[in-house]
Parts: C-alpha cells; sequence; structure tokens
C-alpha cells in the first residue's frame, strides 16, 4: 500500500520498522516530524528563494520505503557502484535500503576508526550520534525539508576518525533510487578527529536516467583540529526528480575541508553549503560543478561564516549551461568582529552555451571585522565564437567543440583532483551530459 | 575527377563592402603557391572564406575541392574533407590541452564507432613535436594560452601535420616571427609539401619564400589576382616594391 510521502500513514509505518532502535533516536524522529509539518512551505517573496521555481516544490506523489524492483535491481545496482576500486570502504543503498556494507581493513578498525551504515552507528555510538546527528544550524531555507529529513533519515554513512589517524584511499558511499516516484533521505557524517586525514565520496544516481524521484540528502562534515577532510559528491539524480542537498562543515583550528559537489540531475536540485570556521587558521575550500541541460533548475544557496580569525575560505561555483536550464547562486560571507585576518573569497562563474539558458547570481558580504581580505564576484559569458570557430575550423564538430570547451571550464577544478580515479569518473558523468 | 582546389569566379562580401571580386586561383595538389599583395587587398578575407568563417558572405562562385563544392559545407564539414587553415591569429582555448584538442580534432576525422588508438596518436604527435622543435611538455597545455607568437606559429605547424590535410591555406604565417623561428616553422611546412597536398601560403612578405620556394607566385589586388608567375616574380615584387603593380595596373587607363 503506498501512502503519500507526507501522510501520518507513512510515518508510522516508518516508525513502526525502527521499533528495535534507541529510544532517544525515536524521539528526535517524533520531533523532527512535528516540526517538518509546523514550518511553512518555502514562499516566493523568501529572501531564501529568490528566482527559484516555488512551485516546482511539491511533495506530492511520492512514495517511501518500497522495494518495487526487488532484489534483482538491487544486483544490478551494487555492480554499477565500482566507481572507485582504490577504496577504503563502501556502502551502497536502494531506496534507503542497505545493499552491501564492506568494512575498513583490520588495521583501521583496531586504529578506532568507525564506518558504519548510519542505523547500526545509532545503536553502537550514541554519544558520538547524539553529539553530531543533525545538530548543525539549517539557515539557508530549508529547515521544512532538512526536518523532514531529520524524521525519515535512516540510510547514510557514518565516518569516524580518531586523533592522528590518516586513511590515504577514499571512503565510498553510493545512494541509488530505485523505481519511479521513491523518496531517499541519504545521510553523511564525518567526524574527524585532531590531526586525523581522510576523504569521502558520495555518489547518488537513480537507477533510471529520467525518473522522477524525491531526494533529500544532508552531509555534515566535523573537521576537527589539524585535521584534512575532502569530501565530494556527485549527483546525477532521474531528470524529473526534486532534489536537495544540504551541507554543513565545521572547521576547528588549522583544519583543512575541500568539498567538491559535481551536480548533472534532477529536473530541480538545491544545494545549501554552509561553512563555518569556528578556529583560528582553518582553510575550507567550497567547489562546485554543475553542468545544466534541458529545463533543468540548479539552484545554490551558500554561507561562509568566520568564527575566528587567520582563517581563509575560498568558494568556486562554476555552471555551465545548455538549452533552457537555469541557475541561481547566492552567495553570503558572513566575518564576525572576533575574526580578524580573515581571507574570505566567493566566485561564481557561469558559462552560458545557449542563448535561452539563464544564469542568476546574487553574491554577498557582511563583515564585522575590520582587518580583512575579501572578495565576492560573479561572471556569466557567452561561448567565445572565436574559440568556436578555431575548433570548428580544425574539423570538430560544434557538439563535441561545446564539451572541450566545458571541460576546459572546468579544469582548473578537475586537474587539481589527486585521485585520478575520482577524476576521471567525474568527467566522464559531465562527458555523459552531451550524449 | 582532378586532384585540386579550385576558386571559380569568388566574390566575398564583408559587411556589404565587396572584397573579393571575381577571384581566380587553382591550386593542384603537389605544388606550393604564394599569394604576395599588400595590406588590405583581400588575402586574408580569401582564407577565412574559403574556411567558412559565417561573417564572410560569399555573394558568387564555386570553391572545388577534388571536385566537390565546398561552399556548401559547415566549417567543420569543410575542415574533415580536408581543408587545413593555418591561423594568422589563432585562438587560445583555456582548459583545453593541445593533446586533447588535436585528438578530438583526428577522432572526428574517423568513422562512426571507431576509437582513436592512444599510443598510436602520442607517437605520432611526440614524432611532429620533435620535429618542430617544441617541448613535449607542451602536450598538456593549454591550446595557445601564454604561447608566445612564434609557439602559436609552431603549434598551427602541429596541428597541420597531425592533420595531414590535402589543401593548407597559410594566412600570414610568417608574421610576427623571428629569423629562428621563421626557420623552424620553413622547416616544418618544408617537411609537409608533397605530391599528395597542396599549399596556399598568404604572404606580404617575400623573406618566407626564401625558406619555402613556392611553385608558383600571384600578386592579389583589390580583390583580384592580377599577376601570377614563377617564384622569380617574387623577388622581382620585393625589388620594385607593390607600387610596381599598382602602376602597372593603372598605366593602360591613364594611356586611355
Amino acid at each position: 500500500m503506498k501512502h503519500e510521502l507526507t501522510s501520518r500513514e507513512t510515518f508510522d509505518a516508518y516508525l513502526a520498522s525502527q521499533k528495535d532502535m534507541p529510544r532517544w533516536w525515536l524521539d528526535l524522529k517524533r520531533e523532527s516530524w512535528d516540526r517538518f509539518h509546523d514550518l511553512p512551505m518555502p514562499h516566493r517573496k523568501d529572501e531564501n528563494w529568490r528566482f527559484a521555481n516555488i512551485n516546482g516544490v511539491d511533495l506530492g506523489g511520492f512514495h517511501f520505503g518500497q522495494n518495487p524492483e526487488g532484489e534483482a535491481a538491487e544486483k544490478d545496482l551494487l555492480e554499477r557502484s565500482e566507481q572507485v576500486h582504490q577504496r577504503a570502504g563502501r556502502l551502497v543503498f536502494a531506496n534507503d535500503r542497505l545493499v552491501h556494507h564492506e568494512a575498513v581493513s583490520q588495521k583501521l578498525s583496531d586504529q578506532g576508526v568507525i564506518w558504519l551504515p548510519l542505523e547500526q552507528a545509532v545503536r553502537k555510538h550514541e554519544d558520538l550520534l547524539r553529539k553530531h546527528f543533525m545538530a548543525q544550524p539549517i539557515k539557508l531555507g530549508s529547515e521544512k525539508f532538512s526536518a523532514l529529513h531529520g524524521a525519515l533519515c535512516s540510510a547514510g554513512s557514518f565516518l569516524y576518525v580518531p586523533r592522528g589517524v590518516e586513511i590515504d584511499l577514499p571512503l565510498v558511499a553510493c545512494h541509488w533510487t530505485n523505481g519511479p516516484n521513491s523518496a531517499v533521505f541519504p545521510h553523511t557524517l564525518v567526524i574527524a578527529e585532531d590531526l586525523a586525514r581522510v576523504t569521502l565520496v558520495d555518489f547518488f544516481a537513480s537507477h533510471q536516467r529520467h525518473a522522477r524521484n524525491y531526494v533529500c540528502g544532508v552531509n555534515d562534515l566535523y573537521a576537527g583540529p589539524g585535521s584534512r577532510v575532502t569530501y565530494i559528491s556527485a549527483q546525477n539524480w532521474g531528470h524529473d526528480s526534486l532534489a536537495f542537498h544540504l551541507n554543513s562543515t565545521q572547521a576547528f583550528r588549522e583544519a583543512y575541508v575541500t568539498s567538491l559537489n559535481v551536480n548533472v540531475g534532477g529536473r530541480q536540485a538545491r544545494t545549501e553549503s554552509h561553512s563555518q570556521v569556528l578556529g583560528e587558521g582553518a582553510h575550507t575550500e567550497m567547489q562546485s560543478l554543475t553542468v545544466a541541460t534541458g529545463s533543468q533548475e540548479f539552484d545554490q544557496r551558500t554561507l561562509q561564516t568566520h568564527f575566528k580569525g587567520h582563517s581563509v575560505s575560498d568558494l568556486l561555483y562554476k555552471n555551465a549551461l545548455l538549452d533552457d536550464a537555469r541557475t541561481i547562486f547566492s552567495g553570503l560571507i558572513k566575518v564576525e568582529e572576533e575574526a580578524q585576518q580573515t581571507d574570505a573569497y566567493q566566485t561564481n562563474r557561469n558559462l552560458l552555451l545557449s542563448p535561452t539558458a539563464e544564469a542568476n547570481a546574487l553574491p554577498g558580504l557582511e563583515i564585522l571585522a575590520n582587518d580583512v581580505k575579501c572578495s565576492h564576484g560573479a561572471t556569466s559569458g557567452q561561448i567565445d565564437d572565436a574559440q568556436l570557430y578555431y575548433m570548428l575550423a580544425r574539423g570538430i564538430p560544434e557538439s563535441v567543440a561545446k564539451q572541450l570547451l566545458v571541460f576546459g571550464f572546468f579544469e582548473d577544478i578537475l586537474g587539481k583532483l589527486e585521485n585520478e580515479e575520482i577524476a576521471e569518473n567525474l568527467r566522464s558523468l559531465i562527458r555523459a551530459q552531451f550524449d | 575527377m582532378k586532384q585540386q582546389l579550385e576558386i571559380k569566379n569568388l566574390s566575398v562580401k564583408v559587411e556589404e563592402t565587396e572584397i573579393l571580386k571575381d577571384l581566380n586561383l587553382t591550386l593542384p595538389r603537389g605544388e606550393v603557391h604564394a599569394i604576395m599583395g599588400p595590406n588590405g587587398t583581400g588575402k586574408s578575407t580569401l582564407a577565412k572564406a574559403l574556411s567558412g568563417h559565417p561573417d564572410y558572405e560569399i555573394t558568387s562562385g564555386e570553391v572545388l575541392l577534388d571536385g566537390e563544392n565546398i561552399l556548401e559545407m559547415e566549417v567543420d564539414e569543410r575542415a574533415r574533407a580536408g581543408l587545413f587553415m593555418a591561423f594568422q591569429y589563432p585562438s587560445e582555448i583555456p582548459g583545453v590541452s593541445i593533446a586533447n584538442f588535436i585528438r578530438a580534432a583526428r577522432q572526428a576525422r574517423l568513422k562512426e564507432g571507431e576509437e582513436l588508438e592512444a599510443t598510436q596518436f602520442y607517437k605520432a604527435l611526440y614524432e611532429k613535436m620533435d620535429m618542430l622543435q617544441i617541448d613535449r611538455k607542451f602536450t598538456s597545455r593549454a591550446v595557445n594560452e601564454g604561447f608566445s607568437g612564434g609557439e602559436k606559429k609552431r603549434n598551427e605547424i602541429l596541428q597541420m601535420a597531425m592533420l595531414e590535410p590535402k589543401y593548407a591555406i597559410m594566412d600570414e604565417t610568417d608574421s610576427g616571427l623571428d629569423i629562428d623561428a621563421l626557420r623552424i616553422v620553413s622547416d616544418g611546412v618544408n617537411k609537409l609539401r608533397g605530391p599528395e597536398r597542396g599549399i596556399l601560403l598568404i604572404t606580404h612578405y617575400q623573406r618566407i619564400l626564401d625558406y619555402i620556394v613556392p611553385d608558383h607566385v600571384h600578386v592579389m589586388w583589390n580583390g583580384r589576382i592580377v599577376k601570377s608567375g614563377g617564384k622569380e616574380l617574387a623577388l622581382e615584387l620585393e625589388k620594385k616594391g607593390y607600387d610596381w603593380i599598382k602602376e602597372e595596373l593603372t598605366e593602360p587607363a591613364a594611356r586611355a
């Protein structure tokens, strides 16, 4: 029996499936569910939703907790979850159901590394989960959707890296949707203690390229003092999907956090990224590459807050737009009074490959300290006719020429990725948008 | 079918101004022809019009490549049919490496479903780079980005060498080159001469013709070829200057 995603029946069925889970977890679920219903839907006068297609934000017709295609589909999805062969561990989910858990090595486990599906982590590591799960403020407009995530989220990866432990190979999580109209709530929680080093990659995709799914993912990164955390995500949801990805990063003293989000999927996909610089000398890099095709809308909201000085945050969001696609970039840098000698940068660059594509940019600064270096800038440019002609004159067809120009536009980010296998994966994801 | 590039009664307009007027020229494979002429006489217009640049409007005439009219083709189709343009001012393409650029151009010449073989490609690429004295490190550099004038021109010849066109049009390839660079570029072009290829060398100065000795020299004036001859014509032009042509052309009118 399929119930509407936001109906009481959906939540009751979910709670029943969670009856063996700890009480605090169930309480948190109930609170989140109530909050979801109390909070209003976004309104077109809301500054956080400026330029967004509010009418497209409709949760009707989605279902949760179904597995319509059964185990055969899951097997296929597992086979397709081989993007990164050299890895420290892996988790694969289909419609929020755990399909596969590849543990970390005995050595890492002996060092205290925890790599678990979220539900197991909730049972085994109550203290860590109670402290960190959904503990970050959501400030960028999706409070309501975040609450629904809190209520229904069970699938996800939990990664804990103790003090001083360095993991060379990436941890990999794959989240799939399976079948039409299914809703998923993927969660990622990374806790890197002092001087730890780790890379996690999330692959998000629908089993069917044109699927209609609802997705609301949350990923929270905790980067302890002196740690190095690299987070990469590749978002390839079905092209009729509504997707939210809400990120919060906490960077403590001398931590170095890099995040890269590559987005190609969804009918309407919104990302919210909040980088909090909480310790002196911390450095956060926030990067995003998007290929927007057809009539897709990518809505990007970012916030860089500096609470402590001598810190750096550097944001670079690049969008390549084709056809009738739209992007919205809205970013704010906020430097608190105490955060002297802060460098904060925010750059949004849009490459328009079609005359009917539309890129909106709303950059912003709010600076209370007086000794800082901050800049923000947004540029939108058409494809250069002289460059295109030069490529055509070499016999390169126009579609391939455009693809090369997009890769050229993205190369300053992709070319710097240390892991060549991941870089190649991201490139082929981008290439597929031109087929 | 004649293996030649045949330009017949070609007239070309740019923004309502007629630049080429009823121009005729035949370039057989295996030959090198030079077109000389003062600035503003339509030499570069000829090159761009042949390549299919959208700003150049063909008002009449035909251009037959081995008997096939290329004026019906798109820019990229002409190139794949075997026409190559070495540009006077090649574009910079940030983020696209020379290797990937040339690879895409070679791939475009393969049949549907065929894949370029990477090892062979790099072997050929390095060979041609060595010939043109281009550092192999350049393969991963973005096309023409931050290149000196000489490096850009060498990169054009490298592409010509890799794409093996039937006909190459070289638009003022000698401009902006010092004597060393000119020698390297000329050596490269000489190595690409052969019975399977026709080369049309467009130049303002005679200097490059000391290195690339043409089979025929044409003088262009006011949108037309007004005089053709052997390689000695270039020397004569150099000695007497373009005013000589001007006088020769206007003389009969003055007499009348």
